[in-house]
């Protein structure tokens, strides 16, 4: 079953299409990354999910709800950190754990605490007087003390430096690990989606242009070079081909079809195909852009 | 068991676990029968996915590297693993194709970085043990 559907969503800023005709399934249970530059959407559509948008055009659930519908019974479920960090600067850590919790019925302070030990963060201080590090870790506290179904990040590690985004990467595994939760997060940096995310989609100019299980875009994704032996007379063809640079006798290809097929086709051209490799999801991804 | 997992190698992580992992097997560094740590627990020490985990031992397992016991945990298969000679030989082959290619680079024939090779191994402070292969008398130390 699956935590997101969202089908066909259109939004407009003025003149600008954020989102154009998105689709996008998030199932159960895993970790979902959800990349692009910035400006592709990506906001928008978590916007949507957490019910902070209604859909101009499409349709979009959470937990099977419509989130503008009922946002009261879809936020319970959702923890969320958002890309801009806005906490009351004069609050102490201890109060605005009270705070927040005022909000959630299924709020485990002794989680909470135990979150705030193992961030060390001291919690008779105030927000003002901590870094900006710091003012993560406690917003990561409030998102994940009510134990949510769902954890919603976006662009959890923009501007941070190694050590907190460890920590929120970590808190993400965490997650999923100890409690088969679903974590959605939205990030720009492709390595990072690549090291923690199961599947992948990938978002531009307002619209998912591909989603699927990491492990699926590696395994039918190849990227290689091809020899030829002598300078073909255009570029080269080949079944599934999303990009191919190069000049002369040397190019690299990248291709989405199994590579034995893509041997053949590279024999029947004349040329050699040489070090096939798995791509990275940066190398797919702007490949499919530019496709 | 401590793997060091780098998002930024172009090798998918899947593949850098059961690559590390084939490693400390045909090393030694895991013995036969040792028990490795649980996925979750290793998801959270490499911080990947535990299924990105799951997959390089469901893929070792195949590979008949190791075993999983229902309800224990996962192990190194007893006894002499099949691949060890061959895994052994691809480790060494890929740590020789870079050395090739600098020695190329340089300038430096074949013949000329074979007798590095023999001069650096006189030099190390272990004897060597007998070539199973090719076991003739003036191998021995």
């Amino acid at each position: 079953m699956s935590v997101i559907q969202i089908e066909q969503l259109s939004r407009r800023f003025g003149a600008k299409a954020a989102l154009d005709g998105a689709d996008l399934t998030v199932p159960r249970g895993v970790v979902f990354g959800l990349m692009g530059e910035n400006g592709a959407g990506k906001t928008t559509l978590i916007r949507h999910v957490l019910g902070l948008y209604r859909a101009q055009e499409g349709r979009v659930r959470v937990f099977d709800q419509d989130p503008v519908a009922d946002p009261a019974a879809v936020l319970a479920r959702i923890g969320y950190l958002a890309e801009e960090r806005s906490l009351p600067q004069w609050m102490t850590v201890d109060q605005i754990l009270a705070y927040t919790r005022a909000f959630y019925p299924a709020w485990d302070q002794a989680f909470a605490l135990e979150l705030c030990e193992t961030f060390e963060l001291d919690r008779k201080r105030t927000l003002k007087a901590m870094s900006k590090g710091q003012n993560v870790r406690v917003a990561l506290v409030l998102a994940l003390a009510h134990r949510p179904e769902l954890l919603l990040l976006d662009e959890p590690s923009s501007g941070l430096d190694p050590v907190v985004r460890r920590d929120i990467l970590q808190a993400v595994i965490r997650t999923v690990a100890e409690e088969g939760r679903t974590v959605l997060f939205s990030s720009h940096l492709l390595d990072e989606v690549e090291q923690v995310a199961d599947h992948v989609a990938m978002i531009d100019q307002g619209q998912v242009i591909l989603s699927e299980p990491i492990d699926r875009i590696q395994d039918e994704h190849h990227v290689f070079q091809l020899i030829f032996d002598a300078p073909p007379s255009q570029a080269p063809q080949l079944p599934g081909m999303l990009s191919c640079d190069g000049d002369g006798r040397h190019w690299t290809a990248l291709c989405c079809r199994p590579l034995e097929e893509l041997r053949r086709a590279t024999t029947e051209m004349g040329a050699r195909l040489v070090d096939p490799r798995v791509p990275s999801l940066e190398q797919v991804f702007f490949a499919r852009r530019g496709a | 068991m401590q793997l060091h997992i780098s998002p930024k190698d172009g090798v998918p992580i899947y593949r850098q676990i059961m690559r590390q992992v084939k490693y400390l097997v045909t090393s030694g560094g895991l013995l036969p029968g040792e028990q490795l740590p649980p996925v979750r627990k290793l998801a959270q020490q490499l911080v990947v996915n535990p299924n990105t985990v799951a997959r390089a031992y469901r893929e070792l397992e195949t590979l008949g590297v190791l075993v999983s016991r229902r309800g224990a945990g996962v192990f190194v298969a007893d006894g002499v693993n099949p691949l060890a000679r061959h895994e052994q030989r691809k480790i060494l082959a890929e740590r020789l194709d870079q050395l090739l290619s600098e020695a190329r680079q340089m300038q430096i024939g074949l013949e000329e970085l074979i007798e590095l090779a023999r001069e650096r191994d006189a030099l190390l402070p272990n004897p060597r043990l007998p070539d199973p292969k090719n076991q003739t008398p003036q191998d021995e130390p």
